[in-house]
């Protein structure tokens, strides 16, 4: 795509999304906004799952953390909505930078156990801090307007900037030394040790971003939504909603949360509405679908569109031979 | 002897937990694929023996080679049409189909079974030995049908061990655990061991949830949970050998109920997990120290 193409098509989605709020209803504004939560959430993972290739399923730790952030600070001290969310966002990222250095030198399947058990262990420990939190009765967060057009427009708003400034830092990293760092790490993390790329430091500094983001959105999901509770935000298939994402937009790309985000909510919009009691199962099935017959994502059905043909080579093989996955580097 | 009694029933539940957690190592162990499915695997398992129970009257500890043999079937189909496409594929996508299938399998299970807790109530009930009756000394009560379960549930795992060490289908598995290249260089067929792997693990998932049934009770949610044990109790023993797991088991059973003791039942899941990422990164090849290959 040249430069200009994509300056038009980036001044074209503004346009749209600068004109939604003023023509369209409650109901596409709602879903605009879950279309851009989600758009965060993948730019969120992508940074340290798609440019690192860390398997992270840490996204629900760092989203039920910054909901919590946000929803302890605000019903304690009432104080302005920006400075709460800026509060889960913060209190995320601090979490990734605390267990960050503890799990980023675990390699593989270790890695994605650890992060997806660290979600498990922050809901029972916010569960249990009932005093704090309410624990299993949840956390009401009372809207501050009554006018139910403004607060979608609001939450809309937010929501859309939050997933502008998601994507902002994926394009961000990707052209910084960070995005260099990521992508050798992603290749061959021994030969980028063997660089002198401290990996490490890196890896922390992905996750530490990750978290930052997926905290802020769970922040602005909190006081959106106007009630929180462990079971709910700390679920694990908000970890692994941001990766189908991320796979059906096609793995390595910078577009993929973007792409990869709307598709998944069309789909989830049109089997959520008609089967209502097999939802999971359906969502599962296209997880399954995906990645058997798709496996690189809408970039690989693009070349295997019968007018993309003189690209006919096989998609290229998914990954080296696993051999070398050890506990440690 | 409170304290002996908890010891007691950490290790009646250990036995059962090192059945879950043998078929969940060995697929990791072989194939390189953490299975999510397995969880859902026990709980199949379990509601298949709770209709044999109620609706033919078959006995769960009589179930539980059918069940097991069930269970294979399901996992090897399961690996051979759609796990063995991506088998070579990064650790994500083998990670994320199995969370897909537990999607649909648990979601299934729910609206065929729906979400009520069952329990197998076996009539006459097993009853309990009160171990003071024949040594006064030690004040000690043993459930029998955990009793009972347990047994069987090692007797599983050592089946497992003379599989992998005497059969040449076992010998085939291990050779491609070690070096799943060479193994097919000397004329293993990879993709058929893979499926029987994976039906092995499926075959002992189910037939810990038939063991399961008539103590704990059944739910479809309760999938994950298994999930998690079997995590806890493979990076315990360490991944990939028998004694590992018969040892992470027990640790694991130990400490479980000795926290549910100091901490409130409550607050199990949390112990376990805590103890696993302090493993990790402590000790990422386990109590015993060595990664083996069965």
């Amino acid at each position: 795509m040249n430069r200009s193409l994509g300056l038009l098509l980036l001044a074209l989605c503004a346009v749209v999304l600068v004109a939604l709020p003023f023509t369209s209803s409650n109901y596409i504004i709602r879903l605009s906004t879950f279309a851009a939560m989600y758009v965060a959430l993948a730019a969120s993972w992508n940074v340290i799952g798609g440019m690192a290739g860390y398997p992270s399923f840490a996204t629900a730790a760092f989203f039920g953390l910054g909901a919590y952030g946000a929803g302890v600070v605000l019903s304690k001290t009432g104080t302005l909505l920006v400075l709460g969310w800026l509060c889960g966002g913060l209190a995320a990222a601090l979490f990734a930078l605390l267990v960050g250095p503890a799990i980023l030198r675990l390699r593989g399947h270790y890695f994605a156990v650890a992060s997806l058990v660290t979600a498990v262990v922050l809901r029972e420990i916010i569960n249990s801090a009932t005093n704090l939190t309410g624990g299993g009765m949840g956390l009401n967060l009372p809207p501050r307007t009554s006018d139910v057009d403004l607060l979608a427009r609001q939450y809309y708003a937010v929501m859309v900037l939050l997933a502008a400034g998601a994507v902002a830092t994926g394009v961000i990293v990707s052209r910084a030394r960070l995005g260099w760092a990521l992508r050798c790490i992603e290749q061959n993390e021994d030969a980028a040790i063997v660089l002198g790329i401290n990996t490490l430091y890196y890896k922390t500094v992905a996750f530490v971003l990750s978290g930052l983001i997926a905290g802020a959105t769970g922040a602005v999901y909190a006081t959106w939504i106007g009630y929180i509770d462990p079971t709910d935000v700390f679920e694990e298939i908000l970890s692994v909603k941001p990766i189908v994402m991320v796979l059906i937009g096609g793995l390595g790309t910078l577009y993929a949360p973007v792409v990869g985000a709307l598709c998944f909510l069309l789909l989830e919009e049109l089997v959520w509405r008609n089967i209502l009691s097999f939802h999971a199962g359906v969502l599962g099935l296209l997880i399954v679908a995906l990645l058997v017959f798709l496996p690189g994502g809408l970039k690989d059905l693009a070349t295997r569109l019968p007018w993309a043909r003189r690209s006919s080579a096989k998609a290229q093989p998914l990954a080296a031979p696993p051999a070398a996955e050890a506990a440690r580097p | 002897m409170l304290a002996l009694q908890i010891l007691v029933n950490g290790i009646l539940l250990g036995g059962i937990y090192a059945c879950i957690a043998g078929g969940f190592s060995l697929v990791w162990g072989v194939l390189n694929v953490i299975n999510i499915l397995h969880g859902s695997f026990v709980v199949l398992g379990a509601y298949l023996a709770f209709f044999a129970y109620t609706l033919l009257g078959i006995h769960p500890y009589l179930f539980v080679p059918i069940a097991g043999l069930l269970l294979f079937a399901v996992g090897f189909a399961v690996q051979y049409a759609i796990v063995n496409r991506v088998i070579d594929a990064p650790v994500l996508v083998s990670l994320t189909l199995t969370f897909g299938l537990t999607l649909f399998l648990d979601n299934l299970m729910l609206n065929a079974f729906k979400a009520d807790f069952r329990k197998v109530n076996l009539k006459p009930p097993l009853g309990i030995i009160d171990v003071s009756d024949y040594l006064p000394a030690i004040d000690i009560i043993v459930p029998v049908d955990r009793l009972a379960s347990m047994a069987f549930a090692i007797v599983l795992v050592a089946l497992l061990y003379w599989l992998l060490r005497r059969t040449s289908i076992g010998r085939a598995i291990v050779a491609v655990r070690m070096d799943r290249y060479a193994a097919s260089l000397m004329g293993v067929d990879t993709r058929v061991i893979f499926a029987v792997t994976f039906g092995i693990g499926a075959g002992m998932a189910g037939a810990a949830g038939a063991l399961l049934s008539p103590i704990f009770p059944i739910s479809p949610l309760a999938s994950t949970a298994y999930l998690g044990k079997a995590f806890v109790i493979c990076i315990l023993g360490g991944l990939g050998s028998v004694t590992g797991v018969l040892v992470g088991g027990v640790a694991l059973g130990i400490l479980e109920s000795f926290g549910a003791y100091i901490f409130g039942p409550e607050h199990s899941l949390t112990l376990s997990f805590t103890l696993l990422i302090l493993l990790l990164i402590f000790r990422p090849t386990g109590l015993l120290g060595k990664r083996g290959f069965i």
